[in-house]
């Protein structure tokens, strides 16, 4: 019994219902928010502290009967990857709380409220060790970035929000319908004991609604309007994290529990994953605005892990975590500079844009620094990643690893194309002369985000070597994550 | 000498305490006038209803095993005791949602008087354990709100409700009437058990008896196709009252209908149980689809209404152990979030004054913040969604449908659901996303009324709604012991 997990959780609706409560101008509501959200990191830090590296199994854990009548319960825990992709979420977290703080979103109560609760449901889908739970924190997410898109986003939000309920909703909906039958099947809907399962059909339920969110071609549909119409700071979110519950489901759910399936539907999965990976990256290429190239990029990587993910082996586990913590962060700190940028020259179109590195350092500096490692320079913590995917899926055959490193050429040229567009060439119609360099708010939300990157690509085997426990990932995942 | 049979006073005391509280109130309405009629009126069904309450948990309470009684025309059980004290909430909300209602004033008296002659119906009908008690009790309370559904007759559409309900529901008695006819005629028996005992499985006539008996419940229930008059009298009755038929009356239809079938014809399950899931079927496809074109909330709850009355009947078309209890669970938090999102929209006609439509809830969340956050919950409850009991609700009705080895049925209601999520959340976008100054709308003038008494009544279902997602376990132990009384 450990109440670590349950407090990283419930810190943030507990936090949630006091800004709901507190009688407070907007102002010190959004302090009351960022507040809760660094806490939350310290917490997190201190569940590292407690954390043992050296073993695979689960940790942290807790366990609560909920339904006992189906042997459902309250069960939360740690393995070491699921730990690093929860110290990215309220990373992530708080750098958007603290820029919509900083910005002043209207109608503040209900804004930082929905921000919290979001934050405690993704740290719930990341931590969750029984199925129907996961499905709870997993459908929780779904309600305040309705909300969030909704109300603070742009003027196609309506159609945006009703794309992207429809998606998710028909994916979450074939998952329930999977978890029933495998909980009901297995007699448990334990994670850590329910055992394998060879049901093409429940494989395909979890596969269909994770490829929704992570996304995979061609279930991307709802993907351009909802990251364009969004307010900036949930578009980082979305991305950065929400994207990533797609992939931790594929490796927490899917890719243990559905060995026959896995195997039988790897090529299928793989050829999925580099259609995304390099169509993706083609659309980032040719997208007219900052936004556009980071959430195809977005895409992009996301086609990227999986083919780490179904290279099943130690190198794309490894990979494919490092990966997903590396593209949290940069896709986050993107998006929260094209909102930056968007909010200096009301458009994110290149063809507006140009030349605004010329008076405003920080801008460019930071631009410069997230794009460069964002296209894998060698030495930056991206580089490892891919490099370790890739070489996790040459051995699959070298054929997913030629298609792998296309894309990593295209990144190159997608990233470096978009930081032109907007730093360097000539100076756009769009940008005024009085467009002010990053103010010290928002590098206070920025910087932080670029150090992790930083302090990774000095270290990526802090991430890449201790996120199976002994560093075993094959054979961790292989006995069912138990 | 006339043998009288022996009379269970406490069994039938939830019953006649409503009863007496129509005949109370009646009286007291000569003495009082103006405020003291509407309060004392209010008072007395608030109290019946809580004393119903009450004896329906103290005839649980002591009644571990169940039986017929008062010569064998009644049960006394803790299936039944279940269904009161879910009735005599639902009539305990709907008085508090029916209180700052602006009633002529001398139709008040009456109006609260039917309300508990209503519940008192449906408190026998639970309990009916023959065909004459059976019908008896759906008359008894059909009569009470056909007469409710008219009985504002300066409201435009009332009166055509009530007529329509009137007329659909008279052939759906009738229906029922004549199946059970059959029933008798081939079975020579009343009592559902003797009926089952009597043999006769497979004879044509029984089975077209068992056919009607199923069509009659289905229209109390208003599970497509036999919902005809559901959307028109949903819409037309005062809201008040469609919040109480909404819950209570599905409770008592859903709840007799299983019954019936599994005491009285559990020899043609089989036949039954495709009859079900196809009604079930039918009024999933029938109430999502139809739900997506309205304008008016009130019509959109109530072809919700008969989406969810097809979700609960999986749980009786599994027709095993778990099947029950997630009928039962069920009905836990439906009637809570039906009776809660009516509420929510009777508070908004009265601020407005006119039918509330998805273009006047615009701005409705960001005006009336804890109305608001209620009606989200309770569509999100419908939609089925976690942190509300909607959500444990169809997790046990689909796995009771696995349970059952009819995984297709998990299929059905998982596309609803899908379906469904379009009308129940784009009643949250009416609310929260767009704006009411984009959209010209004004309340009818000053600042809306505040309403103690409804929003209590909000606050009391929306804490039901998310409650019964935490306290699953004790509720599924209430449900199972309440479907010990049944032969499952």
């Amino acid at each position: 019994m450990h109440w670590l997990t349950t407090i990283l959780i419930f810190l943030l609706v507990a936090g949630a219902l006091l800004v709901v409560i507190a009688p407070l101008s907007q102002y010190w509501l959004g302090s009351i928010a960022a507040l809760v959200s660094l806490i939350e990191i310290g917490v997190w830090i201190t569940a590292v502290g407690k954390f043992d590296f050296g073993s695979p199994g689960l940790q942290l854990g807790q366990q609560v009967a909920w339904i006992p009548d189906l042997n459902v319960s309250y069960a939360v825990g740690f393995y070491a990857f699921s730990l690093w992709l929860v110290g990215m979420a309220v990373i992530v977290m708080a750098a958007c709380v603290i820029y919509g703080w900083w910005v002043g979103r209207t109608r503040a109560r209900a804004y930082f409220a929905l921000m919290l609760m979001l934050t405690g449901a993704i740290v719930g889908v990341f931590t969750a060790q029984d199925l129907l739970l996961f499905y709870a924190f997993f459908e929780g997410m779904l309600i305040p970035l309705y909300v969030l898109i909704g109300v603070w986003g742009g003027a196609g939000r309506m159609r945006a929000t009703q794309l992207f309920v429809i998606y998710t909703v028909v994916g979450s909906l074939l998952m329930l319908a999977a978890i029933i039958v495998y909980g009901l099947q297995e007699g448990t809907f334990n994670l850590t004991q329910m055992g394998p399962s060879g049901s093409t059909w429940i494989f395909l339920g979890f596969v269909v609604a994770f490829a929704i969110k992570s996304p995979l071609f061609p279930l991307h549909g709802w993907l351009p309007d909802t990251y364009r119409e969004s307010p900036p700071e949930v578009s980082a979110v979305l991305s950065g994290v929400v994207s990533k519950a797609g992939l931790y489901g594929l490796l927490r759910i899917v890719i243990p529990k559905f060995p026959g399936p896995v195997h039988d539907w790897r090529i299928v999965l793989l050829v999925l994953a580099s259609v995304t990976l390099v169509y993706g990256a083609l659309l980032a290429f040719r997208a007219p605005d900052f936004r556009g190239v980071v959430m195809y990029s977005s895409m992009s990587q996301a086609g990227l892990i999986v083919l780490g993910l179904f290279a099943a082996n130690d190198l794309g586990f490894d990979g494919a975590v490092l990966q997903m913590v590396n593209h949290g962060l940069i896709s986050a700190a993107l998006f929260l500079l094209a909102g930056m940028i968007e909010r200096r020259c009301s458009t994110g179109e290149f063809r507006l844009l140009g030349g605004m590195a010329r008076g405003r350092p920080a801008l460019a500096t930071v631009v410069l620094a997230v794009g460069v490692i964002a296209l894998a320079v060698p030495l930056s913590t991206a580089f490892a990643g891919e490099f370790l995917i890739l070489a996790g899926v040459f051995q699959q055959g070298w054929g997913w690893a030629v298609v792998g490193a296309v894309g990593i050429v295209l990144a190159a040229m997608y990233m470096l194309r978009a930081i032109s567009g907007v730093l360097h060439e000539d100076v756009g119609p769009a940008v005024p002369d009085s467009a002010l360099d990053l103010r010290l708010g928002e590098l206070a939300v920025v910087v932080p985000l670029l150090l992790c990157l930083i302090g990774l690509s000095a270290w990526p085997n802090l991430i890449s070597g201790h996120a199976f426990g002994g560093n075993h990932a094959r054979a961790t995942i292989a006995q069912g994550l138990p | 000498m006339i043998i009288k049979p022996h009379v269970d006073w406490l069994a039938l005391s939830p019953s006649l305490a409503l009863l007496a509280a129509t005949g109370i109130q009646l009286m007291v309405a000569v003495f009082t006038s103006g405020w003291t009629r509407k309060l004392t009126s209010a008072i007395v069904t608030f109290g019946a209803y809580a004393a119903a309450f009450a004896l329906a948990v103290v005839v649980a309470a002591r009644t571990p095993n169940g039986g017929a009684i008062v010569a064998d025309s009644i049960f006394r059980d803790r299936y039944a005791a279940l269904a009161q004290v879910l009735i005599a909430g639902c009539g305990a909300i709907a008085v508090l949602i029916s209180y700052g209602e602006q009633w002529a004033e001398d139709h008040l008296a009456e109006y609260y008087a039917l309300l508990a002659a209503a519940g008192a119906g449906m408190m026998f009908f639970v309990q009916a354990s023959n065909l004459m008690t059976l019908f008896l009790g759906l008359e008894w309370f059909s009569i009470a709100l056909y007469i409710l559904t008219a009985i504002d007759i300066d409201l435009v559409g009332s009166l055509e409700a009530g007529l329509k309900y009137l007329i659909v529901g008279a052939v759906g008695s009738a229906t029922l009437l004549f199946g059970s006819a059959l029933v008798y005629g081939i079975t020579g028996e009343l009592s559902f058990d003797k009926i089952a005992a009597a043999g006769h499985p497979h004879d044509a006539m029984l089975v077209v008896g068992l056919a009607m008996i199923i069509v009659g419940l289905a229209f109390k229930a208003s599970a497509a196709p036999f919902h005809m008059w559901t959307p028109d009298a949903y819409q037309g009755a005062p809201t008040p009252v469609t919040s109480f038929m909404s819950s209570a009356t599905k409770i008592a239809a859903l709840v007799v209908m299983y019954r019936v079938l599994v005491v009285a014809f559990p020899a043609d399950e089989r036949l039954w149980r495709w009859a079900i899931a196809a009604i079930a079927c039918t009024s999933l496809a029938w109430g999502n689809i139809a739900a997506l074109v309205q304008k008016d909330v009130k019509r959109i709850l109530a072809y919700s209404s008969i989406s969810q009355a097809g979700f609960m009947m999986i749980g009786i078309a599994s027709a095993n152990a778990l099947g029950v209890r997630a009928l039962l669970y069920y009905l836990i938090p439906y009637s809570a979030m039906s009776l809660g999102a009516f509420a929510v929209v009777a508070a908004r006609e009265r601020e407005l004054r006119v039918p509330v439509t998805l273009d006047n809830l615009s701005g409705f969340g960001w005006e009336r913040p804890l109305l608001g956050v209620s009606m989200w919950v309770f569509m999100l409850g419908m939609l089925g969604f976690p942190l509300t009991g909607g959500f444990i609700a169809k997790f046990y009705v689909f796995s009771a449908a696995y349970d059952a080895g009819w995984w297709w049925l998990i299929v059905v209601g998982v596309v609803a659901t899908m379906i469904s999520a379009y009308f129940y959340l784009g009643v949250v976008r009416s609310m929260y996303l767009r704006d009411a100054t984009e959209l010209q709308l004004a309340p009818a003038g000053g600042s809306p009324p505040r309403e103690v008494v409804l929003s209590t009544g909000i606050v009391v279902c929306a804490i039901i709604t998310i409650g019964t997602f935490f306290a699953v376990q004790p509720l599924i132990d209430v449900c199972r012991a309440a479907a010990s009384a049944l032969p499952i």
